[in-house]
């Protein structure tokens, strides 16, 4: 299965789950940026399920007749975070999005809006705050929401703004501070499934997408920094 | 298509080349005709950028030219300006990452000269430094050229350390490659294509050139 990067760290908790219910399934998750599984799935890759990290990928897919229409349905929603390593000076709970403004930050480091979902959000969230036009020039672009995080960790960017569900990966915790951006600030960054078209065994993927809107994996999306939708 | 991106991307690739013809000339000299023992590993630091995956050696640059770095540190101090993100930061990125590509063909242009002509040069008294400009330069002028239009190439064609340490800032970091790689991501394969198409000819006129050149079917200067 494809799975979009900011799943890597709840996904294998929700596979273990979801194996140790099935056992006679086998399932494994390769993680990338949805766009490029995308055109890997265009061109003939062998996934039996893709969870994009947005609706438009598994929307084209199933327009192009490679994925099935009825399968596609919403397993969790991104939400982001202004992130800073745990030495900043920037005081985040006080100043929220305005701590990005000072002059000690030169950089803020978003994923591409062009083509990241959670970039596009990133800016969407900006404008919406009132900051973006004071922000632009100090914005670089990760190519994904992982390599944006990395800017920032290095030191190279003094504040990005990422995926929560990366914030509060266990490896990146202990490492800096966030504050979450208000969920309304931004559209919901709605993540998609879908069964492809060439899958292998399309009952076993109906299966696994099943399992990821009962309540089991719900509470771990949750418990890793996404909402999920009531009743999808 | 993005001009912007392919005028970034040349301006970048002649300064580059510039600074690389500047650091390559003494250093091939050096690893040619230098006597000390542990030369084999200046050669093998040159030649790193070959076998590292430009991920790597893009991951390190950033560490090394960030502000919590020496490196970085006194770039600031010096300038007061930050090198990650920035034109300067990339220059220094794309001058590591080419090195191999002046160096080497360099090396084996230098080797090439008949030793007894540099010696006669030195016993007819001509200093080492004249007989380097006088004697060296203009016999291995092939392999000077093959050095400096590989590495103007092979930076319009850089990729994956840009990706790490340039932050695909338009005008600034965001070269021809981000670009059609930002296009493809946005699914605009189209526009992907053109801007392709047009670093395809250019790569294929370039390689074109320096095999030319090698095999001396074209002389670009004069013999004297």
């Amino acid at each position: 299965m494809a799975a979009a990067a900011d799943l890597e760290f709840a996904l294998p908790q929700i596979i273990r789950q979801f194996q140790s219910a099935n056992p006679r399934t086998e399932v494994s998750a390769v993680y990338g940026s949805s766009g490029n599984f995308y055109s890997q799935i265009r061109n003939g890759a062998p996934f039996d399920v893709f969870l994009s990290a947005d609706a438009q990928y598994p929307d084209r897919l199933a327009e192009e007749g490679l994925a099935v229409r009825r399968s596609r349905f919403t397993y969790a929603v991104g939400r982001i975070a202004v992130w800073v390593p745990a030495g900043s000076p920037l005081d985040l709970d006080r100043l929220q999005i305005h701590a990005l403004e000072a002059g000690s930050v030169k950089h803020v480091a978003i994923a591409n809006p062009q083509h990241a979902p959670y970039g596009r959000a990133a800016k969407a969230a900006l404008r919406s705050l009132g900051v973006y036009d004071r922000l632009a020039p100090k914005l670089v672009l990760g190519e994904n929401i992982a390599q944006t995080l990395e800017f920032v960790q290095s030191g190279a960017a003094e504040a990005g703004i990422v995926a929560l569900s990366l914030a509060m990966a266990p490896s990146v915790r202990g490492q800096g501070r966030y504050w979450e951006i208000p969920q309304d600030a931004y559209p919901p960054i709605r993540q998609e499934a879908a069964v492809l078209a060439r899958a292998r065994d399309s009952k076993a993927s109906a299966r696994f997408l099943d399992f990821l809107g009962q309540d089991a994996a719900r509470r771990i999306f949750m418990q890793y920094g996404f909402s999920v939708q009531a009743g999808s | 298509m993005d001009w912007q991106a392919i005028a970034l991307s040349l301006r970048l690739a002649v300064a580059t080349t510039a600074i690389l013809l500047a650091i390559g000339l003494p250093l091939a000299y050096w690893v040619v005709y230098s006597r000390r023992r542990w030369k084999f590993l200046v050669e093998a630091v040159v030649a790193l950028p070959l076998v590292l995956p430009p991920t790597v050696l893009g991951f390190y640059i950033l560490l090394a030219i960030g502000p919590r770095s020496p490196v970085g540190a006194l770039y600031s101090r010096l300038t007061g300006g930050l090198l990650p993100f920035s034109f300067n930061g990339l220059l220094l990125a794309s001058v590591l990452y080419s090195l191999p590509f002046t160096v080497q063909p360099m090396v084996a242009a230098f080797g090439a000269v008949d030793r007894r002509l540099i010696e006669a040069a030195w016993c007819l008294g001509v200093s080492r430094a004249a007989t380097f400009r006088r004697v060296i330069v203009p016999l291995a002028r092939a392999g000077i050229a093959t050095g400096a239009i590989l590495s103007f190439a092979h930076t319009i064609g850089e990729f994956g350390v840009v990706l790490m340490v340039g932050g695909n800032i338009a005008g600034v970091t965001r070269t021809v490659s981000i670009s059609i790689y930002d296009q493809v991501q946005a699914l605009d394969y189209s526009a992907a294509s053109r801007t392709s198409l047009l670093l395809l000819g250019f790569s294929f006129a370039v390689l074109a050139v320096v095999y030319a050149l090698q095999r001396r079917i074209w002389a670009i200067w004069p013999a004297n």
